[in-house]
């Protein structure tokens, strides 16, 4: 059997925004658009998906919080309403998942071989969380592709943004072993924003666009300098400025997604695609890949 | 608002669900089931006509949630401890106390919205309080968020526009804040059988706290929450907000009769049943009563022996 391995990496924050600015069948409000930026990045990024070949998708998901260890879907299928605790105006959500079960024992084990602590969830009403479902369906809205779910620990919490990143490695460094010895060709999404402080008031029509912008200034100058970096292929100097970028930003990667996909890649050292930026309500959202593939690798933006 | 609301009692419980789902895997946990239920009976005992929730296990961004939906209708599990079951619910909220909430928050400079989707996410602590204390919807609730970025100021004005909707629709109301006091939880999975508070030093605190709840110092517990926070809360949140809304909302003062009905380790958490009830007597013998609001008699002499 060849050996497994990442086929791409893709950084896909999951406002619920963009899904209701789409208006797919599934999602019951109605919206007049908006977030175009955003949304036609994901459609790049998709397009370029559709042309690879793969088996699953593995999210790590900020909105599925666990604080006793690492937890991981455990059962082949999801149906349900996902109704979003925050914006319950905009994201009403049906849908029916399928999950790569094989793929998420095998992580599961691997993870608790490195001495994480680990958990598979069996329980059948489980509700999805819907940072999974964003990401998941704004990269493949036709959702032809089981997925797997990795919970958010909430290391930065109980301990330290550091603590988040070291943990999140040894999570990434598992993940990767697992994905190698399952022989299979996996997307990694890393589910989250990069600044994430929030308007506390909505406008009356939240997709006007008339009245969207980065909270403030600071943020928006700690996304560019991310975003510089990634271009530039300087992912480990991305990881190790993180703790701080967290600390001044409230950034969305202190869930660990962003360095547990770094981690299974390798540390990428060559540069990432870039698809899209855009604040929502407030928050610096910014859409990128990382291809291991030179031949395929693009300059997007 | 002037006419001050009937408030018949308040509680302060825990929001893991391990009392309702596992309360005989664990002695502690069964002991606050216990209590639970004791409180349960108490609430039907008396006349009360809402139960007002504010949960810390539901956070909100956009101003304040309030849940207002008749009848919400879902089956619910738990991120972090899903392997000890589902939670089926079906509850019957009090749609127009929501609304005038909503109205009364607005009218104090709040931003607030109710919220009546079907399959809206009740959280645990919500879910596990209801089912405990209103198992038979005996009478009508109310769920209020707690907005992550609010702070001291946002919280108290937030309790006195739920007494303004109190008062203004007569009711007779039972305030349940949904809370644990430490709240570090084992970072591991345990033998229910090993179950304890995380720290020694969190326990400390807990009991500290519990004795002001006992002596019905609610008003000081309030003044008293960034010490809390700091010590032991972890830090998921910018502030301890669930004593500031409760003492807002029960009155500011310190005047209730206080009682633990049970204090155990839930996965090291510091799980508390407590209860306040309004009390008549006992104004001025407490830290931050006065003895007049109205009259200067000079500032109290705390350094004096008294009446030793
Ligand atoms: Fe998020």
């Amino acid at each position: 059997m060849a050996k497994g391995e990442v086929v791409l990496g893709c950084l896909a924050p999951h406002p619920p925004h963009v899904v209701y600015a789409e208006n797919p069948e599934q999602n019951e409000p109605f919206s007049e658009g908006g977030w175009e930026a955003l949304r036609w990045g994901y459609h790049s990024l998709a397009r370029k998906l559709k042309g690879i070949d793969y088996d699953c998708i593995v999210v790590l998901t900020p909105h599925w919080q666990t604080y006793v260890g690492t937890h991981f879907l455990g059962l082949e299928r999801f149906q349900n309403i996902s109704v979003d605790p925050i914006f319950p105006n905009l994201f009403r959500f049906n849908h029916d998942i399928t999950v790569d079960v094989e793929m998420a024992e095998a992580m599961h084990d691997a993870a608790a071989e490195a001495g994480i602590i680990t958990k598979m969830m069996r329980n059948p009403d489980f509700r999805v969380d819907y940072g999974t479902i964003v990401s998941c369906h704004m990269l493949n809205p036709d959702w032809d592709k089981p997925i797997v779910t990795i919970s958010s620990n909430r290391s930065t919490h109980y301990y330290s943004n550091e603590v988040m990143n070291e943990q999140a490695t040894a999570l990434g460094d598992a993940v990767m072993k697992a994905i190698e010895a399952s022989g299979k060709k996996v997307v990694l999404v890393a589910s989250h924003s990069l600044s994430h402080r929030h308007f506390v008031t909505e406008a009356p029509l939240p997709e006007d666009m008339s009245r969207e912008h980065i909270y403030n200034h600071s943020q928006y100058v700690w996304d560019m300098k991310i975003i510089d970096m990634m271009r530039r292929g300087e992912m480990q100097e991305v990881i190790d400025v993180l703790p701080e970028m967290i600390e001044q930003t409230m950034a969305e990667a202190e869930g660990g997604g962003l360095t547990w996909m770094m981690a299974a890649m390798g540390m990428p050292d060559y540069p990432a695609e870039i698809y899209g930026y855009q604040s929502v309500i407030g928050t610096g959202n910014a859409i990128a890949a990382w291809d291991p593939n030179e031949a395929t690798r693009q300059l997007v933006l | 608002m002037s006419e001050e609301p009937e408030i018949v009692l308040g509680l302060y419980v825990p929001p893991h669900p391990h009392p309702l789902l596992a309360s005989e895997q664990n002695e502690g946990w069964g002991k606050l089931r216990d209590a639970f239920d004791t409180c349960r009976q108490r609430i039907e005992e008396s006349d009360a006509d809402l139960m007002l929730i504010y949960s810390t296990t539901w956070p909100s961004i956009v101003g304040h949630q309030i849940q207002a939906h008749p009848k919400p209708v879902f089956t619910h599990v738990d991120d972090d401890f899903h392997f000890l079951g589902s939670m089926p619910y079906e509850f019957h909220m009090d749609a127009e106390y929501a609304e005038c909430y909503r109205e009364a928050c607005e009218a104090r400079g709040l931003h607030a919205r109710t919220v009546a989707f079907d399959g809206f996410p009740i959280d645990t602590g919500s879910v596990v309080a209801l089912k405990l204390l209103n198992p038979d919807n005996r009478i009508p609730a109310c769920i209020v968020s707690s907005n992550v970025y609010s702070n001291r100021a946002e919280q108290i004005v937030l309790g006195k526009a739920a007494r303004d909707a109190m008062s203004k629709l007569g009711k007779k109301v039972v305030v349940v804040v949904v809370a644990s006091l430490s709240n570090r939880m084992f970072t591991e999975h345990i033998d229910p059988a090993d179950d304890r508070i995380h720290s020694a030093k969190d326990d400390e605190w807990n009991r500290k706290i519990l004795e002001f709840f006992e002596n019905g110092r609610l008003e000081d517990i309030s003044q008293l929450s960034r010490d809390i926070q700091g010590q032991i809360r972890v830090s998921k949140v910018v502030a301890y907000k669930p004593a500031w809304w409760m003492a807002a909302t029960m009155g500011q003062h310190n005047n209730y009769d206080g009682e633990v009905l049970a204090y155990e380790a839930l996965h090291g958490a510091g799980g508390a049943v407590i209860q306040l009830t309004p009390a008549k007597g006992g104004v001025g013998d407490k830290e931050f009563d006065e003895d007049d609001v109205e009259f200067y008699h000079g500032d109290r002499s705390v350094l004096d022996k008294g009446m030793l």
